[in-house]
């Protein structure tokens, strides 16, 4: 503590100013679409965001994502990591489109089913680091290994089983010119920014996330709400999975590692400016890291770059994105 | 104040017969109090005399060993802080319980949030917040939707204090209030204090500073070493009959003898127009073979003194001689490398790996000096391991083995660990930050011992220290603070009072004559 900070009282009031409230991530986001924008012109001649239905499919492509990364920021908001989703995204891909076999009939089934089962990995998760104190990464990282070893022990890999036709409009169909696809995901989001917002709940989870002893010393029970971010997530990770099988037709056990869903949610949330440690950010960052992420992708396909370069430079993006986050907040603090 | 209606009225919360030892401590000995409504009762005392620990056993935070505690006349049970709080028991402690991410409003309502069906409504969560600030007079200086990161100390505490009225709290406790605020702000807590004394609120206030005290105080209680010295009207006492209670008749019973000039070498430390964020313009000289005390309020810039000549925290400009040869000591290595050791004010935090062997712990430093290779050589290894049991005993450390956790030890001991974990080191300039902040008597005179014992083999030592009787019984000169500059140099044997007047900024050192106030202020 300097004395200067010490012997100046300024008016603090109204600091809450509209700018202020906008997540840094969205400068980035700036940034890269600029970026990718003045790519475009000089390499493609815009021919790639330019183009509306390109654009779309950015979204489209980061919906999977977009869903687990919001269930991700939940449990990264309470100072927890999930790495299980990836696995869990593959079960509900292979059960579903195991029961379901085509049959329209048997899809509340299988829904009811997979969301079961989101939900007992999501208590594991929780249980295991809240009752057994297990470190989260290690908690979630086993219970993922778990589902993975049954997955392979159980089925071969390749295509199981098949949804049906009906089912698949959620992959592809659209209400006017707006995909489902993309109502889903932006459904997702309004409901993870209510839920953080404007519940009990979601106060609650930022409590036990900024410091757990003031969260407990506040009468909360952070176990319980610790738990219940841990099934939101498994949860999201279930819907992905349902959304991923839709496009995809039948269920394959490689689905939630191929697209690395574990870690890309964990990265993008960051990016987002959710705090490892928890207790500071939000699903509005999140899904701009997410769209980010998107915008770089699609450029750098259309561009035919090279992916090695593509992952080259999402790795140093995530560097820099919390590096610059953590030299503000330190300014902040000083 | 009438004395019969303080008899008759019920205390709000009473402590009687209060015990609670900790490892080598009793830091509550057969302590009963009473506290009654719309009075402000000041709890003093000395560092480690038992304020905090009586606080934090009202609030639930601690269970005491023996003894009972009375609510509005009804015994009770108070195991947990949430049962303290739903009772009515606040604590704002000197370390603030908020989440700087979240607003004021969130804060202050953090499990209580209005709300149907879960779902809040943030707009009346802002009103209320506002309501209650507006109830505190301070609804024009603090916005309810702020981020509480955003917020000055003070404010803070102002947060901390609408919580607890929200809470509908009978009891506030508040750790220190006054330590880091200016005189503007804590005229404006004193108002704040009144206004909950007139809602009728039991306010108890620890303090250091008795000239506070003696201005917003109704009652006063004076613990020392864990004992109750005893409770009066403040009315009854004078602020020499407190300071005598506090300081008791030891105040010079500890410490070993000075420094004579036989002892007394060549400069080893010399600091030019030394200046970082939080320093300017220090200048100093070190002997080899004295001990130079450090004094000054807190915020004076002691401790960051202390932390720019290790390196921590370093000077950005100025010049630093070390035996003779200007030096930049830009990090903590730089300083062990150049045989300077630190022992901090927070061990827990920068001076122990607690979870380390006390063995380790006491090698640490020596070995950040080895080269990184040398563990394949295991003699290294040998060699360093063989000299533990000769440096516990130097430091006079009491366990049964060294392969023990650090944090096993009493905080005596730990000093001691840290202590050796530089004598190992070979350091020829020693610099402590609150060598003693924490421990019990007996451990503190062996420190003193120690210390004193270090100068004699011809180590230079710089100490700073919050305790004014610690600072006086050691330091052959003492150097204190003001605002960040050397406010002035005194000579040893200098008074409590000498060094306040200097310390406050009334008086810059050198002219020593003029009778002090007696503030027997001691933070």
């Amino acid at each position: 503590m300097s004395v200067d900070t010490m012997t100046q009282v300024e008016d603090k009031r109204n600091k809450n100013s509209f700018w202020k409230n906008i997540p840094q991530v969205y400068y980035f986001l700036v940034v890269v679409l600029v970026g990718g924008l003045i790519l475009d012109q000089f390499v493609a001649s815009g021919n790639i965001l330019a183009n509306p239905s390109i654009l779309f499919n950015i979204l489209v492509r980061s919906v999977a994502l977009g869903i687990v990364a919001v269930g991700q920021t939940f449990v990264m908001l309470g100072a927890s990591i999930d790495l299980s989703v990836a696995y869990t995204i593959s079960f509900t891909a292979v059960m579903s489109s195991l029961i379901m076999q085509g049959d329209p009939a048997r899809v509340p089934l299988a829904i009811a089913i997979v969301i079961g089962f989101g939900i007992l990995v999501g208590l594991i998760n929780g249980m295991l680091i809240t009752k057994l104190n297990v470190n989260s990464f290690i908690a979630t990282l086993g219970t993922g290994l778990i589902v993975k070893g049954v997955l392979n022990g159980m089925f071969s890999s390749g295509s199981l089983g098949s949804v049906p036709k009906g089912f698949q409009t959620l992959g592809y169909g659209s209400l006017g010119p707006i995909p489902y696809s993309i109502i889903l995901l932006f459904a997702i989001v309004v409901i993870g920014w209510f839920i953080l917002s404007w519940t009990k709940f979601g106060s609650h989870l930022y409590g036990v996330g900024g410091d757990l002893l003031i969260g407990r010393l506040s009468g909360l029970r952070t176990s319980r709400v610790l738990t219940i971010a841990h099934i939101i997530s498994s949860l999201t990770a279930v819907v992905a999975g349902l959304f991923i099988v839709s496009r995809l037709g039948a269920g394959n056990p490689t689905v939630g590692p191929d697209g690395v869903y574990d870690l890309e949610s964990v990265a993008t949330t960051v990016i987002g400016g959710t705090a490892l440690s928890g207790g500071r950010g939000g699903v509005f960052g999140t899904i701009a890291g997410v769209v980010i992420f998107g915008i770089i992708d699609t450029v750098f396909n259309q561009l035919g770059v090279d992916t090695y370069l593509k992952m080259v430079i999402r790795g140093a993006l995530i560097i820099f994105a919390v590096a610059s986050y953590s030299v503000r907040s330190k300014r902040e603090a000083a | 104040m009438a004395n019969e209606q303080i008899k008759e009225a019920t205390p709000m919360i009473e402590v009687r017969n209060i015990n609670k030892a900790f490892p080598g401590v009793q830091a509550l000995d057969n302590v009963s109090v009473k506290f009654l409504p719309g009075e402000v009762h000041a709890v003093v005392g000395e560092n480690g005399a038992g304020k905090s620990t009586l606080m934090k056993i009202m609030a639930g935070a601690y269970k005491p060993d023996s003894g009972e505690i009375f609510f509005q006349g009804e015994e009770v049970q108070m195991n947990h802080p949430v049962q303290a709080q739903n009772l009515g028991v606040a604590i704002i402690y000197q370390e603030f319980n908020l989440l700087p991410e979240r607003t004021v409003a969130q804060n202050i309502y953090l499990g209580r949030e209005p709300s149907k069906f879960g779902v809040i409504n943030p707009p009346q969560l802002n009103k209320q917040t506002e309501d209650v600030l507006k109830e505190l007079g301070v609804a024009k200086m603090i916005n309810p939707t702020a981020l509480v990161s955003t917020l000055s100390v003070a404010e803070q505490q102002l947060v901390e204090i609408a919580k607890a009225v929200s809470l509908n709290a009978k009891v506030l406790i508040m750790d220190e209030p006054t330590a880091s605020l200016t005189s503007t702000e804590v005229n404006l807590l004193f108002d704040l204090v009144a206004t909950l004394k007139a809602r009728g609120l039991a306010v108890i206030f620890i303090s250091h500073r008795l000239s506070e005290v003696f201005g917003i105080a109704d009652m006063i209680t004076v613990l020392k070493d864990g004992q109750l010295v005893g409770t009066k009207n403040i009315s009854d006492v004078t602020t020499e009959d407190v300071v005598y209670m506090m300081v008791g008749r030891t105040l010079d019973h500890y410490f070993p003898p000075l420094g004579v000039d036989e002892d007394f070498g060549e400069v080893v430390l010399r600091v030019v127009n030394g200046e970082n964020d939080f320093l300017s313009n220090i200048n100093l000289d070190l002997r080899k073979g004295e001990i130079l005390g450090i004094a000054g309020l807190q915020g004076s810039g002691r401790t960051e003194l202390a932390q720019a000549l290790f390196g921590a925290v370093p000077f950005d400009e100025g010049e630093i001689e070390l035996m003779g040869k200007t030096i930049a000591i830009k990090n903590p290595y730089t300083a062990i490398q150049r045989k300077m050791g630190f022992v901090t004010e927070d061990r827990k935090s920068e001076g122990l790996a607690l979870m380390q062997p006390i063995r380790d712990n006491m090698l640490l430093a020596i070995r950040s000096l080895q080269n990184l290779l040398s563990f394949i050589h295991p003699d290294g290894i040998k060699t360093s391991r063989s000299m533990v049991p000769e440096l516990g005993q130097q430091v006079d450390v009491r366990v049964d083995s060294y392969g023990k956790q650090a944090q096993d030890l009493s905080g005596g001991n730990q000093q001691k660990v840290v202590l050796s974990k530089w004598l190992a080191s070979g350091a020829e300039v020693f610099i402590f930050d609150e060598p003693t902040r924490g421990i019990d008597v007996e451990a503190k005179a062996r420190i003193h011992d120690i210390i004193r014992g270090l100068t004699k083999s011809g180590v230079a030592v710089l100490m700073v220290s919050s305790e004014l009787p610690e600072v006086i019984g050691m330091s052959d000169r003492i150097l204190v603070m003001h605002e960040g500059k050397i406010g002035g140099e005194l000579p040893a044997g200098s008074s409590e009072a000498d060094i306040m007047l200097v310390a406050t900024g009334q008086q810059n050192g050198n002219n020593k004559n003029k009778t002090a106030a007696k503030d027997g202020g001691i933070q």
